[in-house]
């Protein structure tokens, strides 16, 4: 057995020469704490940073506000807080992502574990994590220069608006892809060989065994990895800040420039904001809005995984 | 793999040659006075900001060692930080504002010149496919006031395309934003809101360019810049239509949308060598950094003003 | 990976004239021809030292905490995994203002420099050090602890003298991995100040400075005009970008090849 898939079991090694005890070790130990403690002072750091300003913030802006309220305007005057037209950007083009993402990578997903030859494996697997690393702005130039104007004007004829939310979308969708792909596959192929092999025996194709076997047994990790690529889609902020213009709009037509939260804060945030003003109050309220949907997100995945995991052996 | 990591070794060697061994490359080359060194922090109206890059870009050439960064988080932003102490010289697209913000400044302590550095217009201009080629100013108005619900030209004035608009403006904290709010809707930040906002004047170029519908107003330097693909619409204020051109705003016949362009040095700033010979170098180079930059230059009564307001500055700093 | 072929041929076909020695040791200029990339190459260099000053003390220390130490009958140990598990979730930009909130203003008030630059992207990849360490950590077999401390070592002695220098590559790899995550972001730099115009290598920690993905985004946002065509930068910047990831990445899988070892 490997050592490496010893996740849940971890021997206790034994430590013989306990009467010895030196002081160092307990030092030692003390500041592996500390150090591991960052972590938990960055998680801290965030919630305390955003919820300081969030509270002042909401001290001017009444809550209902600012969930219910359609219009998005906060430097003009009178100002403006209402948050949903930032949420239907955001949820319009995590949609248009998803669209994009689901298939393709479940796809490749099912491609990959089933079907595929281990050589062709070796070399698209590799491919897929190279997609992985791209840089999300080479994606949002990609958008802007090239998809709206030769792909999605020229070719397609579509009269889309130079800044719009079906170019960031489409795009965010291929990025995706490798997440929900190398999650799904990773589940896919958890799925033990028994199963393939008695489904098999009883004169299946390889499409029945794929599609009603194999697949409905790794289904929370497939759901795992949609959700997990809902949660980055929501948290993407270049792709969009380069693509998808600057307009709070309630419509959900995608031809046209849709403000979404993360790209609102990137757009204020490149003028630089003075400390204190209007602008620096929205991007921390907006930050905890952005913090609290990815980790609501990410505890549902989560759940979803444990619970629904289905043990082999 | 053996030639993925030939070719990445290659690679990452090429570039740290090259970035290690060149840190006195710099773009005008040649000697120059490395007598100067220093930080200066320049920011505000993004309309000066090419400008103001151009100007860093020359000075720097003469003077390695002084470091110059240019921001443009909009003449209004630019002010908010210059009152704070944040940045050594503010660039405005309009004067300082007497009632809002030169009182932060005197209660902070910042003292500080005025000097004009270059002209400007406001340019309207809309997308190639949108033909429009006159609005008077009543008729701008109509389209850019506050509640204004006019979604094409047609409205405006019959005859014109009724093409549904995709409107470009600057952000609120632009120089621009205040001084055609002032000069159009009568009353300074009275606008509509429902048009795409930015403080960087590049992505309303963009915008204007790639859509169909695309109307937009910023400064005329931009639209200089990408002359071949803008339609500039001309402006009329009751004595005739005039198209903005580089003479016209110099001489003020572009009306109303013409203005002049300022920096702003703090006094303490100006105390330091670098910044008084960077703000010095400005006024005696005016002309090529404007022509760098596409902007419209002073007229020579214009410099020969602003050269005394420098010396002021520099009399009051020291 | 159709897709991904486009977008690789397009932006070499857009980049590949601009690569030039002068590209790279020219700073960035309103004039197009004379424009490059020095200081956000050199910004991206001392970005990346910083981060990985920060990350790899911190996550290693980290990763030895959580494999060898802790007791994971202990609640504050669940919470810090817990604790990683999620911050690997969080937006990146969420990072920026944490950075903005507490090292550029706030507490430590560094000011919009390399130094709070640099530790906001140590803070955002420190995740992916403290995972791949432990992954790297734990591949060590019993057998090598069990000997080590029945000839008599301390558990410290046998940490720093067996199990660590075994689980080296490991460790290296998840260092790697997190720099060229944290090379390729823009948005937490955005929100911590990175100005868009600068013509200057950084002088020091304290210094104001710009990088590869944020010099990138600039010229993007620049429409190419007559005069000025700025699209080849972006695309030049792209493929500098590009070469010194596939750079790190290769460097990666040849570690991983080289010491992957068989217990």
């Amino acid at each position: 057995m490997e050592a490496g898939t010893a996740t849940t079991t971890r021997r206790a090694v034994p430590y013989i020469g306990a009467a010895r005890r030196r002081w160092g070790e307990d030092l030692i130990k003390g500041i592996l704490f500390l150090a591991a403690l960052i972590s938990v002072l960055t998680t801290t750091g965030i919630v305390i940073s955003l919820l300081r300003e969030t509270v002042v913030f909401f001290q001017s802006v009444g809550l209902g506000d600012y969930l219910i309220g359609t219009k998005w305007t906060p430097t003009f005057q009178p100002a403006s807080f209402g948050v949903l037209p930032l949420l239907v950007g955001t949820f319009l083009i995590t949609g248009i992502a998803m669209v994009v993402a689901v298939p393709l990578g479940i796809g490749s997903a099912i491609y990959l574990s089933e079907y595929a030859r281990p050589r062709v494996r070796r070399t698209i697997k590799p491919i897929l994590e190279l997609l992985a690393g791209v840089p999300t702005i080479v994606f949002g130039y990609f958008a802007l220069t090239y998809f709206t104007p030769n792909i999605l004007q020229d070719i397609l004829h579509l009269r889309v608006d130079v800044f719009n939310a079906l170019s960031a979308g489409i795009i965010m969708g291929f990025m995706i892809v490798p997440t929900v792909a190398s999650i799904s596959e990773d589940a896919l192929t958890a799925v033990p060989q028994s199963l393939r092999e008695g489904a098999f025996a009883l004169g299946a194709s390889r499409l029945q065994v794929s599609l009603r076997v194999v697949f409905p047994a790794a289904l929370s990790g497939v759901v795992a990895s949609v959700v997990l690529g809902v949660s980055r889609a929501v948290g993407e902020t270049m792709i969009v800040l380069v693509a998808a213009g600057q307009i709070a709009s309630m419509s959900a037509d995608p031809r046209g420039p849709h403000y979404t939260i993360t790209s609102f804060i990137g757009a204020i945030a490149k003028g630089d904001i003075p400390t204190g003003s209007v602008e620096y109050k929205t991007i921390f309220a907006l930050g905890m809005t952005l913090f609290l949907i990815t980790l609501a997100m990410n505890l549902i995945s989560i759940r979803f995984v444990r619970k629904y995991r289905q043990v082999y052996e | 793999m053996r030639m993925l990591l030939a070719f990445a070794a290659v690679g990452v060697l090429a570039l740290g040659a090259a970035a290690c061994g060149s840190d006195d490359n710099s773009n005008g080359g040649g000697g120059g006075n490395s007598n100067l060194s220093g930080t200066i922090k320049i920011d505000g109206s993004s309309t000066v900001g090419p400008f103001a890059q151009a100007a860093a870009e020359k000075f720097q050439g003469e003077n390695p060692n002084v470091k110059v960064t240019v921001g443009t988080s909009g003449t209004g932003g630019g002010f908010e930080k210059f009152c704070a102490g944040e940045t050594d010289i503010s660039d405005a697209s309009r004067p300082i504002k007497p009632d809002e913000e030169a009182p932060v400044c005197k209660k902070k302590g910042i003292t500080y010149q005025q000097v004009q550095v270059a002209n400007d217009g406001i340019a309207v201009t809309t997308n190639k496919d949108l033909t429009v080629d006159c609005l008077t100013v009543a008729q701008l108005k109509k389209l850019w006031n506050k509640g204004s619900k006019v979604k094409s030209l047609s409205e405006v004035k019959s005859g014109l395309p009724s093409t549904k608009l995709s409107l470009y403006g600057p952000g609120t904290d632009s120089g621009t934003f205040d001084f055609f709010t002032e000069k159009i809707n009568g009353e300074e930040g009275v606008s509509r809101t429902d048009y795409q906002p930015s403080e960087d004047d590049n992505v309303l170029v963009q915008g204007i360019e790639g859509s169909g519908g695309g109307l937009g107003y910023f400064g005329f330097s931009y639209y200089e810049g990408n002359a071949s693909k803008l339609n500039l619409v001309g402006v009329d204020d009751g004595s005739g239509c005039v198209k903005p051109t580089a003479a016209d705003i110099q001489s003020g016949k572009y009306k109303p949308l013409s203005r002049p362009l300022f920096m702003y040095p703090s006094e303490k700033a100006l105390a330091r060598p670098e910044v008084k010979a960077f703000m010095r170098y400005v006024v005696e180079n005016y002309q090529g950094i404007a022509k760098d930059a596409q902007i419209v230059p002073m007229t020579s009564s214009q410099v020969a003003d602003a050269k005394k307001e420098l010396g002021q500055g520099e009399a009051k700093a020291s | 990976m159709l897709l991904l072929g486009v977008l690789l041929v397009d932006v070499v076909r857009d980049g590949i004239g601009q690569l030039s020695f002068d590209f790279l040791t020219s700073f960035s200029s309103i004039n197009a021809k004379q424009a490059g990339i020095e200081a956000a190459l050199t910004g991206t260099i001392w970005l990346m030292a910083v981060c990985a000053a920060f990350i790899v003390p911190v996550g290693v220390a980290t990763a030895i905490y959580l494999e060898e130490y802790a007791d994971n009958d202990r609640w504050w140990n669940r919470l810090i995994e817990v604790n990683i598990q999620n911050l690997a979730a969080v937006p990146s930009i969420v990072y920026g203002i944490l950075g903005l909130a507490f090292l550029v203003r706030g507490p430590l008030s560094l000011g919009n420099v390399v130094l709070a630059g640099g530790l906001t992207l140590g803070l955002l990849v420190l995740p992916v050090v403290i995972i791949a360490g432990r992954e790297a950590i734990r591949a060590v077999p019993a057998s090598i602890r069990e000997g080590s401390l029945a000839l008599g070592a301390t558990k410290w002695q046998t940490i720093w003298r067996q199990v660590l220098p075994a689980s080296i590559p490991g460790i290296a790899t998840g260092v790697i991995l997190a720099l060229s995550r944290a090379i390729g972001e823009t948005a937490p730099l955005i929100v911590v100040g990175a100005a868009t115009f600068l013509a200057f290598n950084p002088s020091g920690l304290d210094s104001s400075f710009t990088a590869l993905p944020i010099q990138i985004f600039d010229w993007i946002s620049r429409p190419s005009n007559d005069i000025n065509n700025y699209k080849p930068l972006a695309a030049g910047g792209i493929l500098v970008l590009m070469i010194l990831l596939m750079a790190m990445n290769s460097i990666a899988i040849w570690l991983r090849n080289r010491y992957e070892q068989k217990w």
